[in-house]
């Protein structure tokens, strides 16, 4: 039974510098993998410096579940372990050496397999670190079963990679990664949009496929479960994103971890933003080098530009990334930035003048433009948050520990890149992402 | 803008922590990012962010206030040299105008600026926009012949225990403006009421009594709806034109800055209170102010300029959609019972906007509560489903 559901709330940002569907491969030399990318988790090492590694050989794993394990992207030598402060770690780097050993974990016909086997070829093999778990947005537990799993099938976000795009040639890996998930639950399910044209995605099999058309964040998977299967206290839904489900479908098709991954290089200051072909991990400057305009400071993100992370030249691709995103940086004054109606400045609000050109792409720097405040400003954060919550509410229980009140104002049902927008509209300029993360994991510990 | 930023990296380094000038660090950074949007990127979260801040969305309803502020100028002039007999022109009367609320503007910013950014060194915080707002409010609602201490006082009063004792901007519970109003109101009653104090330099002959005076006294307003539009008569000095004020309305809910939810509450709120009041005019015929048409209850008094610039206020507020309906609606229909029934106020707008100021968390209460019921009823429908 597939649904249409459109999305009225929302707001779509658009930025220069989308992406040419046109393919490239690129293989570099360094690649990393970064506890970073995982909340709550804590590493511990399974290799040491010096340590020669294959492809899919495990990193590291989580003290806590150690069913949580990371897998190299490449064959190699852990070349370093980059740790920040109080010792934490933050990056595990490995230099290729260009023999793409890899480690087999022997091809296996799908259908006769059971949940457990399922489970524990994929945790074994470190593939289980792509699926994730709503409420927290953290590594799903094995032992549970969750209502749904949920995938969404198109991205809205700024400069999004095309799914579409990158599922292109794949349809056989996806289907069995498909087939792969429907073990694990009762319901699979997929979110497209009625421009979606992926036969990996319209054709899907065993799968409920709803359509969501919509400004963002339509294609936010959380936005899409709440629509579909709301998260209830004690209810848990896992997610997979599109190209993790091919790598899961490969682990089964050919025994081993395929790394590859289509990455989209977007953003004003990218000279021709096109799409890559680069293994999981790899190293930003080997991607952007030469490849972007060098007159400003520039930021260099993994990911979109709302949720994205900041990242280094000598940083590294994020693990659940397939976007790089490059823009100016904004750290310059602005002689009554906050009175001169500017037609290059972008705002969600009418009081400033982009309203008037709404096809217009802009180019947008880092400037927080203004300064942080207190709530003032209502009733527009809940025209970018399509979902039946609150969010000032919400935003504000947390703000106050007030774990109750946080629990029955839903923040189960969301994540971070959720209310981004929200992040992205205030006027008071209020960190509402990290707010969130505080308040999941004060739930997450409180829950635990 | 070379030079001012040139200056201002001169005295930066003098005003940090342990420099000497610390105590004005507050002071500089309110004239700094006055000047200048700061240099400060995005650390976490989104890396981009909206170009709109505080400072632009204050400024746009001090921008919205300019038309009131432009006619009561040119209304206090006029209603001077009318009152005395001059003959003048236009420009006399903004001049005269001008010379009069210049002083009460001055004091108004002086006094509640100096006390926020006294506030905000005290806590390290930024000073806040807010007053910016309330700064240029406060002199639209008083009388022109408000002496200037009776001013500084009551703003000072209302900043404090209004605002900043509560945590500044966005945490205060009553509108600062209208505190300041109602400070005047009952610790100055004399100079805030009766047919002298509306007219700069009245000729004791010329009666200067507001359309609202005359109706609480059982007269007839005395003006064609016409007229009460202009608003060329006495009365505090940016309430009087509803025509400026419209103005003011238009650019608000143009921009989305005020709630179109409560604007339009508060007017129908208004105007059924009103019809109420006439039903039971014939029963009445005492009183004759309940038999005033009920849309010219909206034209006259205070009630156009509190319902676009003071329910307005998001912070005092209803902060929940559902709630701005609720919390609009009964501030217009207060303000009309208190305005006709009860004969010690002839105005009520004030003092029903204070009430639901007080009232609004209890409406957000309910409409927050309605949406988590909801939420349990929906995980509750699934326990037993399963």
């Amino acid at each position: 039974m597939s649904q249409q559901i459109k999305i009225k709330r929302g707001y779509d940002i658009k930025l220069k510098g989308k992406a040419e569907e046109n393919l490239q491969e690129i293989s570099l030399d360094k690649y990393a993998v970064k506890p970073t990318d995982f909340h709550g988790l804590f590493p511990k090492l399974s290799v040491r410096v010096g340590d020669k590694v294959k492809r899919g050989t495990l990193l590291f794993f989580d003290k806590h579940n150690e069913y949580v394990k990371i897998p190299s992207p490449v064959s190699g030598t852990v070349t370093e372990v980059l740790r920040g402060a109080k010792r934490k770690m933050l990056e595990i780097r490995i230099e290729s050496d260009g023999t793409d050993e890899f480690i087999d974990y022997g091809k296996q016909e799908i259908g006769s397999l059971t949940s457990e086997n399922v489970t524990q070829k994929l945790v074994e093999s470190g593939l289980w670190s792509f699926i994730r778990q709503r409420p927290y947005t953290v590594v799903a537990n094995p032992s549970d079963r969750p209502k749904a799993i949920f995938i969404s099938g198109f991205d809205t976000a700024p400069l999004a990679a095309n799914v579409d795009f990158v599922l292109n040639g794949k349809e056989k890996s996806f289907q069995a990664g498909l087939d792969v998930l429907s073990k694990l639950t009762d319901k699979v399910y997929i979110g497209i949009n009625s421009k979606t044209t992926s036969p990996a995605l319209k054709n899907a099999k065993g799968v409920e496929i709803n359509i969501f058309d919509g400004p963002h964040p339509a294609g936010n998977v959380g936005i899409q479960i709440h629509h579909i299967s709301p998260i209830n206290k004690g209810e848990i839904v896992w997610t997979v994103q599109p190209q993790d489900v091919v790598a899961i479908g490969d682990l089964f098709l050919t025994g081993q971890y395929i790394s590859d991954i289509i990455i989209a290089l977007v953003g004003s200051e990218v000279e021709s933003p096109q799409y890559y072909s680069v293994k999981r991990g790899s190293e930003i400057g080997g991607i952007v080098g030469g490849k972007v305009k060098t007159e400003y400071e520039l930021r260099y993100i993994s990911g979109n530009v709302l949720t994205g992370t900041k990242v280094k030249l000598n940083g590294y691709l994020g693990f659940y990334h397939n976007l790089i995103s490059v823009i100016p940086e904004g750290n310059k004054y602005e002689f009554f930035g906050w009175l001169i109606p500017s037609p290059k400045k972008h705002s969600f609000y009418r009081t400033a003048l982009s309203w008037l050109t709404p096809n217009k792409e802009y180019r947008l720097n880092t400037n927080l433009n203004g300064g942080e405040r207190a709530f003032v400003v209502t009733g527009s954060l809940e025209k970018v948050f399509p979902m039946d919550i609150l969010p000032i509410p919400l935003i504000k229980s947390i703000m106050i520990n007030d774990i109750d009140q946080m629990e029955q104002l839903g923040i189960y049902e969301v994540d971070e890149e959720d209310i981004a927008l929200c992040e992205y509209i205030s006027t008071s300029k209020i960190e509402m992402q990290d707010i969130l993360r505080n308040g999941l994991n004060m739930m997450r510990k409180e829950m635990s | 803008m070379k030079p001012i930023r040139n200056i201002l990296d001169k005295i930066k380094p003098q005003v940090q922590k342990g420099a000497k000038f610390h105590a004005f660090h507050s002071l500089f950074d309110a004239a700094e990012t006055f000047f200048f949007v700061p240099d400060a990127v995005t650390t976490k979260g989104s890396h981009i962010r909206d170009g709109v801040d505080m400072k632009r969305t204050m400024f746009t309803v001090v921008i919205a206030m300019v038309p009131a502020l432009l006619f009561g100028i040119w209304n206090i002039g006029q209603m001077h040299f009318k009152s005395q007999g001059i003959d003048f022109e236009l420009m006399d009367a903004f001049l005269y105008g001008f010379i009069k609320i210049l002083p009460l503007i001055l004091v108004s910013y002086g006094v509640g600026l100096g006390i926020e950014i006294a506030f905000a060194q005290s806590r390290g915080h930024e000073v806040n926009e807010g007053f910016f707002v309330s700064g240029m409010l406060i002199p639209l609602i008083i009388p022109v012949t408000t002496p200037l201490w009776m001013l500084a006082v009551a703003v000072a009063f209302a900043v404090v225990f209004g605002k900043e004792v509560f945590g500044g901007t966005g945490m205060n519970i009553v509108n600062p403006a209208l505190l300041v109003r109602a400070i005047l109101f009952f610790a100055y009653p004399s100079a805030m009421s009766g047919d002298k104090v509306w007219i700069a330099e009245k000729a004791d002959a010329f009666s200067g009594a507001t359309p609202l005076a005359e109706l609480t006294a059982g007269h007839s307003a005395g003006l064609s709806p016409i007229e009460m539009m202009i608003g060329a008569y006495p009365g505090s000095i940016g309430e009087t034109s509803t025509i400026a004020i419209a103005i003011g309305a238009i650019i608000l809910l143009f921009t989305g800055v005020a709630s179109w939810k409560i604007m339009t509450s508060f007017f129908v709120g208004g105007l059924s209170m009103a019809l109420i009041l006439n039903f039971f005019a014939g029963s009445f015929p005492d009183n004759t102010y309940l038999a005033l048409p009920a849309w010219e209850h909206l034209l006259i008094g205070g009630f156009a300029f509190g319902g676009v610039f003071m329910i307005t206020d998001p912070v005092t507020a209803a902060q929940t959609e559902k709630g701005k309906w609720i919390y609009g609606f009964f501030g217009g229909l207060i303000a009309i019972l208190v305005r006709v029934l009860n004969p010690a106020y002839p105005e009520g707008v004030m003092l029903a906007i204070l009430f639901m100021n007080i009232f609004s968390p209890t409406i957000d209460y309910y409409v927050i509560d309605a949406n988590i019921k909801k939420r349990m009823k929906r995980a509750k429908l699934l326990l037993n489903n399963n």
